[in-house]
């Protein structure tokens, strides 16, 4: 039913239970929010939406309150600004004011708030919250102090990737959004995927900042220091620097990092292609023997780490092989070394990845399997970004230039890799080849019907079929695994992306964007970032990996046959039973340690 | 003018981060009994499945050791499905559950108004020296738990201390050291 509500003097027809908030973005009216991410969380806690509705005594949230015919709503009164300053105010007067050290200066949704509300003087002194800072993740750093308790990281941990590591805790002034018992990410199940980063509107939780090692590496002139760049980096990284969503920058990417000083820029979709031949050897073995099936992919460290914490019972249908990062570490310090004749001890590898997690993989204690660290620091797009503009570069008005030999030619399947379904298809291009001899072609994945994964059957020209399901988001993963168990479904193959909507175009390490519609822009974002990966696969020679003819000389001179004994024992791994908060299958050696108190404001 | 952080610098107390360390009971290696143990899952068992059961479970478990440790969370997070997170938050936010191990008698001070007026300070500094703990915290003979908790409706009888189940008014700093020997 239609309703017609007044806003500040505007009549809007508008469907009825529509909230305040939403009726007056219709007449371009904005109103401040903190909390409130559309479809996500909304909570009603922040209290920065305040708004005048006729008849009420008290001013009232305008994302929670829903219209009814007739309403009349002010949102400019000078009463309604002072009350929205005051709650500002209230915020930042239990908040540490080290805005310009802070990892979210300038990109932070409290700053800008403040700003725009001329926030110039607080009359609230007294305490302040200050609880140690947690950074004993590789991956994550929580800095709770900085906490204004908008919830939006419960929300999107425990209803989109149900991981559910956070909650408020204790209460009334000395409450916070924390994992149980305020103890640190790394004593929980945290699967290390960032989504919390990606939602946070202060710099409360951020990725930690791997440069520092990256440019150590760099200085140092006995290191060899190369670089892979992972798929989704090239539709993301010219994000940072104002162009449009979803650009394709490879050439232009590779050119400001031989600036940077990479004595060799190579591919991680290079990688990638070596992936696919590894995991698509083992598909057919497992479907030859029909043991461990169905086979899941096991590129995405989240993913492998959801899988351990929650489904060890699984640990078996996990693809053995490493991620495309790990894969190109090893052979980075093994075949690459051999070829270019330096000693792997002296090569540091370095990645640039859309994702946190990969930095919590890339320290995983079995991943030396070539006799040294596979990779030695991992680089979110946002910290690539940052490194390329300290050196003052735009990546806008670099030439396009071409990665090196032989780690840095890819075929289209590598690159795919970036997006959702598209580890399946680039395996399933390579499978469906090698069994029927013909062309994998019009591949589509299509949706279940009511469920949020997708899945497509392929006939295989001998009687058999192929049965294979994608899901994003461990949320969707969790509801496929019971599907299965169940015995509601049936499939050989299962790819997995713990980033939601998108996979590795909306990871963890992504740009970061303000604002409340961040939540569905991100996934319209991904949308287009996942465009601009398969328009490189259109232009791609080779579509296929098993054609890369480096992939095919890395075989023939160096690892023998795909999932052979040389590849088994460099590129593939196993799997630790972490089950959900026990003491015993702690991860790391670091537990027990301090957190480290926050430095600032003593 | 001064500036906003000067303001609030000159205002803050002191440097020491109270209240929000690392609990070291996060790391409570607490073995139940085996009768304790069949106790909790009796309790969980005759609970599985319904919704909003979460506080009564929690609360029924905690008379098993008078408090909940981590152990007990977390068999009642995977019993009851719930995630262990959501347990804790729940357990940290109402004062009826604790997280530490209690003492025989709960000395509870009124601090409201009435109380406040007529001397409660006083009346908590002086068990506090008496009984070496702090508000929240444990005698070490497991005697005594204190607490300070707002009005319990008997104003006209301020100050009152609650000790157990027995209230004790109009209460003067001296009472206090011949109010414990009572308990002791």
């Amino acid at each position: 039913m239609l309703v017609t509500v007044t806003i500040d003097g505007q009549e809007v027809e508008v469907s009825e239970g529509t909230t305040i908030l939403d009726a007056a973005d219709m007449l371009d009216i904005d109103i401040p929010t903190l909390c409130y991410l559309k479809e996500l969380n909304e909570p009603g806690a922040c209290r920065v939406c305040l708004v005048d509705v006729e008849g009420d005594a008290n001013f009232q949230p305008a994302c929670v309150y829903e219209v009814t015919d007739g309403l009349k709503v002010r949102t400019n009164t000078p009463q309604v600004i002072e009350a929205r300053k005051r709650v500002i105010e209230l915020l930042l007067s239990d908040h540490p004011f080290e805005c310009l050290t802070c990892v979210a200066n300038q990109n932070c949704e409290l700053q800008s708030v403040a700003k725009q509300y001329g926030i110039r003087d607080l009359e609230f002194g007294g305490e302040r919250n200050k609880f140690p800072v947690d950074d004993l993740s590789p991956s994550l750093v929580r800095e709770p102090s900085k906490c204004i308790l908008c919830r939006r990281c419960i929300s999107v941990c425990a209803e989109i990737q149900e991981v559910h590591i956070y909650d408020v805790i204790e209460r009334g002034f000395g409450s916070v959004a924390a994992p149980a018992y305020n103890e640190s990410l790394m004593d929980t199940p945290c699967i290390t995927c960032g989504q919390c980063i990606m939602v946070c509107p202060t710099g409360a939780l951020h990725g930690q900042d791997d440069t520092q090692k990256v440019w150590d590496a760099l200085a140092d002139e006995s290191k060899h220091v190369v670089i892979q760049t992972a798929p989704a980096i090239r539709v993301t990284i010219g994000e940072m620097f104002g162009l449009e969503i979803g650009s394709l920058v490879t050439g232009q990417l590779v050119a400001a990092l031989k600036r940077l000083g990479f004595d060799k820029v190579f591919d991680d979709c290079f990688g990638a292609d070596v992936v696919v031949m590894e995991e698509g050897h083992e598909l057919m073995e497992r479907l030859e023997s029909g043991k461990d099936l169905p086979q899941f992919t096991s590129c995405c460290p989240g993913w492998v780490k959801f899988c351990e914490s929650f489904y060890p019972s699984m640990l078996d249908n996990l693809s053995s092989c490493k991620s495309p990062q790990q894969v190109f570490g090893a052979l980075a310090k093994s075949y690459y070394a051999e070829q270019a004749g330096i000693d792997p001890e002296d090569i540091f590898c370095v990645s640039t990845m859309p994702c946190v997690a990969k930095k919590y993989e890339s320290q995983r204690p079995e991943m030396d399997s070539s006799g040294h660290r596979d990779v030695d620091a991992v680089l979110t797009t946002r910290e690539l970004g940052e490194m390329i503009k300290q050196i003052g570069l735009d990546i806008k008005k670099l030439p396009e230039e071409d990665y090196d030999e032989p780690m840095g030619y890819a075929s289209g399947a590598g690159v795919i890799f970036g997006s959702t379904g598209g580890v399946m298809e680039a395996a399933l291009r390579t499978v469906y080849e090698r069994i029927t001899g013909e062309r994998l072609e019009d591949f589509e994945l299509k949706s279940v019907r009511g469920r949020d994964f997708k899945e497509a059957e392929i006939d295989l020209k001998d009687g058999r079929s192929l049965k294979v399901a994608v899901a994003r988001g461990t949320g969707n993963a969790r509801r496929l695994i019971h599907r299965i168990m169940n015995g509601e479904a049936e499939y050989d193959f299962i790819e997995v992306m713990a980033c939601p909507a998108g996979g590795c175009v909306g990871g963890g390490g992504q740009p970061i964007y303000s604002g409340r519609d961040k939540w569905l822009r991100m996934v319209e974002d991904r949308a287009h970032r996942a465009k601009g990966l398969f328009e490189e696969d259109g232009q791609k020679e080779y579509r296929v990996a098993h054609e890369n003819p480096f992939v095919k000389k890395l075989y023939d001179n160096y690892l023998g046959d795909p999932h052979g004994e040389r590849s088994q024992e460099l590129l593939h791994t196993s799997y630790v039973d972490r089950q959900l908060y026990t003491h015993e299958e702690r991860y790391s050696d670091k537990k027990g340690e301090p957190m480290k108190v926050a430095k600032k404001n003593h | 003018m001064a500036t906003t952080e000067e303001k609030i610098n000159t205002e803050q107390t002191g440097n020491e981060i109270e209240g929000h360390e690392i609990e070291d009971e996060a790391i409570d290696d607490v073995k139940l009994t085996e009768e304790e143990l069949k106790e909790l899952e009796k309790i969980i068992e005759e609970n599985k499945g319904q919704r909003g059961v979460l506080i009564n479970v929690l609360h029924k478990a905690q008379k098993i050791l008078g408090y909940l440790p981590r152990e007990i969370q977390v068999r009642v997070a995977r019993g009851l499905d719930i995630p262990f997170s959501k347990v804790y938050s729940v357990v940290s936010f109402y004062s009826l559950f604790s997280t530490n191990p209690r003492g025989k008698y709960t000395i509870e001070v009124c601090t409201g108004t009435a109380c406040y007026v007529k001397g409660a300070e006083d009346i908590l500094k002086k068990l506090k020296n008496e009984l070496e703990i702090e508000p929240g915290e444990t005698t070490d003979d497991k005697l005594f738990t204190l607490e300070t908790t707002r009005c319990v409706g008997a104003c006209g009888m301020a100050p009152v201390v609650i000790i157990g189940d027995d209230a004790h008014g109009r209460l003067t700093v001296e009472d206090v050291p011949k109010l414990l020997e009572q308990y002791q």
